[in-house]
């Protein structure tokens, strides 16, 4: 197989890799809202349920998760596995990806003066507002720099789609180099990942920088 | 016509085990300007907080306007009034921080035309032409567009001030303006202050500030452990204090 084919092939297995990456932002940011409102919740069931499920989100391999979100509901009650695995991959990532984001959120809105809540109450804001139209675009400026670490690593584990043979670029470039036994596509997979980091490099360097008009 | 009634006021921390306020009463009238003043922790950020519902008291009434905000039930424990009221109350006064609070993601501008539209359901050019009037009152209009960051402290202040008469409320409080500034920049807050108060707008103003309020109040409140010890004009508090208390905070802020 010519080098350009190859890449040609796993270029075609991109498109899994964007579907899982976009899908997954998609869904685990604004999820991810919702677990931080819960996890900062003044019921203390509420707060600490939300606490433990986040703990056993980030402390167990994403691998692990997906494997379990694939293919447990075939052990646990004998459904079969379905052959578009998008679905049982995009829900696992989501809701890893969810967690993460959620502590994420949670410690950029506690950053946020008390000052600025009693501010908007003092001027009559409704809960509401003060929410959407005062705090939350603070936040959003301040957690950007751990938004970017997160969705840089989401391009990377993407690749982890490879273990419930879910047909993105690194599951195709691992079929290559078993039936080719060649290096090649680890390297071709090296690079892809590195271009597709330095635009979303890019792109989040430019959405920072757009939030840099005030302190 | 009384703006504000605050009557038997008992607010404590820690389980009741810190007693802030030991029934404090205050009234203030439409044009009055009343300074609160007194050593750290006599509790007079705390009555200011309690009057801008910004902390629940125990116990006690407050009224603005004839207006209940809070008023005892039959075990004596203070009990706020619904929501839609309590929304209507707040529209009543405004409060300028110590630390000013602005919002620093808007630029000056909005963060004047921002709570009179999404609050008080103002026209954008309403509301523009509102904060534009207010800045020029207050020597900003040049710093219109700028932001928070981009602004001295005194500066600062007074847009905040600007952005609490924005509002038009009906009585502004103040929790120690010039706390947080230069002595320098000082002076440029303590004029607009003064300014409001020849136009005669209701002011209470909790400060250190001893010169500026023998200038500016009607009557000068001193606190002392949670009550209010003494209060009258500034010549009768400041030259002529009838009690101890005062006489000694008094000789002790003179020989700094």
């Amino acid at each position: 197989m010519s080098l350009m084919t190859m890449i040609a092939k796993m270029f075609e297995g991109l498109s899994g890799t964007c579907a899982i990456f976009f899908l997954t932002l998609l869904f685990s940011l604004p999820l991810g809202m919702g677990v931080a409102m819960l996890r900062m919740s003044k019921s203390k069931i509420i707060s600490n349920i939300t606490r433990f499920i986040i703990s056993v989100l980030r402390g167990t391999p994403l691998m692990l998760q997906l494997i379990a979100i694939t293919y447990g509901p075939y052990y646990l009650f004998h459904f079969s596995v379905s052959r578009n695995k998008l679905i049982p991959v995009v829900i696992a990532f989501a809701i890893n990806y969810a967690a993460y984001f959620a502590e994420i959120y949670r410690s950029g809105i506690e950053s946020i003066p008390v000052g600025q809540y009693e501010a908007a109450e003092i001027l009559g804001y409704s809960k509401i507002q003060t929410f959407f139209r005062i705090i939350l675009p603070q936040v959003i400026k301040r957690i950007m720099p751990s938004i970017t670490n997160e969705v840089v690593t989401l391009v990377k584990d993407t690749s982890m789609a490879f273990t419930v043979s879910y047909q993105e670029m690194f599951t195709i470039g691992k079929q290559i180099a078993n039936s080719e036994t060649s290096f090649m596509p680890f390297v071709v997979a090296g690079v892809f990942y590195f271009l597709f980091n330095a635009i979303v490099d890019y792109v989040m360097g430019k959405a920072e920088k757009s939030m840099n008009y005030y302190q | 016509m009384k703006i504000l009634e605050m009557n038997h006021i008992k607010k404590s921390f820690n389980n009741a085990s810190l007693h802030v306020l030991k029934d404090i009463s205050l009234s203030v009238s439409e044009g009055e300007v009343v300074s609160v003043i007194g050593p750290s922790g006599s509790g007079k950020s705390t009555l200011l907080r309690c009057a801008t519902l910004l902390t629940e008291m125990d116990s006690g009434e407050l009224i603005y306007s004839g207006e209940y905000a809070a008023k005892n039930n039959e075990h004596g424990k203070a009990v706020y009034s619904g929501k839609a009221e309590l929304k209507k109350i707040r529209s009543i006064f405004g409060l300028v921080f110590q630390n000013f609070n602005l919002f620093p993601h808007y630029s000056v501008l909005k963060n004047l035309t921002d709570p009179q539209i999404s609050v008080l359901g103002r026209s954008k050019e309403e509301a523009r032409e509102r904060a534009m009037q207010l800045l020029k009152k207050m020597g900003l209009e040049e710093k219109a567009d700028a932001y928070p960051c981009e602004l001295s402290g005194g500066q600062q202040q007074r847009v905040a001030i600007a952005r609490a008469l924005a509002m038009d409320p009906l009585i502004l409080f103040f929790d120690e303006p010039t706390s947080a500034l230069d002595p320098e920049l000082t002076g440029e807050v303590l004029k607009v202050i003064k300014q409001l108060a020849e136009e005669r707008m209701t002011m209470v103003i909790v400060t250190h500030e001893m010169a500026f309020a023998k200038a500016v109040s009607d009557r000068v409140i001193f606190m002392d452990g949670g009550v209010i010890v003494e209060q009258g004009t500034p010549s009768e508090v400041f030259d002529n204090p009838r009690m101890e208390r005062t006489k000694q905070f008094l000789r002790n802020y003179s020989q700094q």
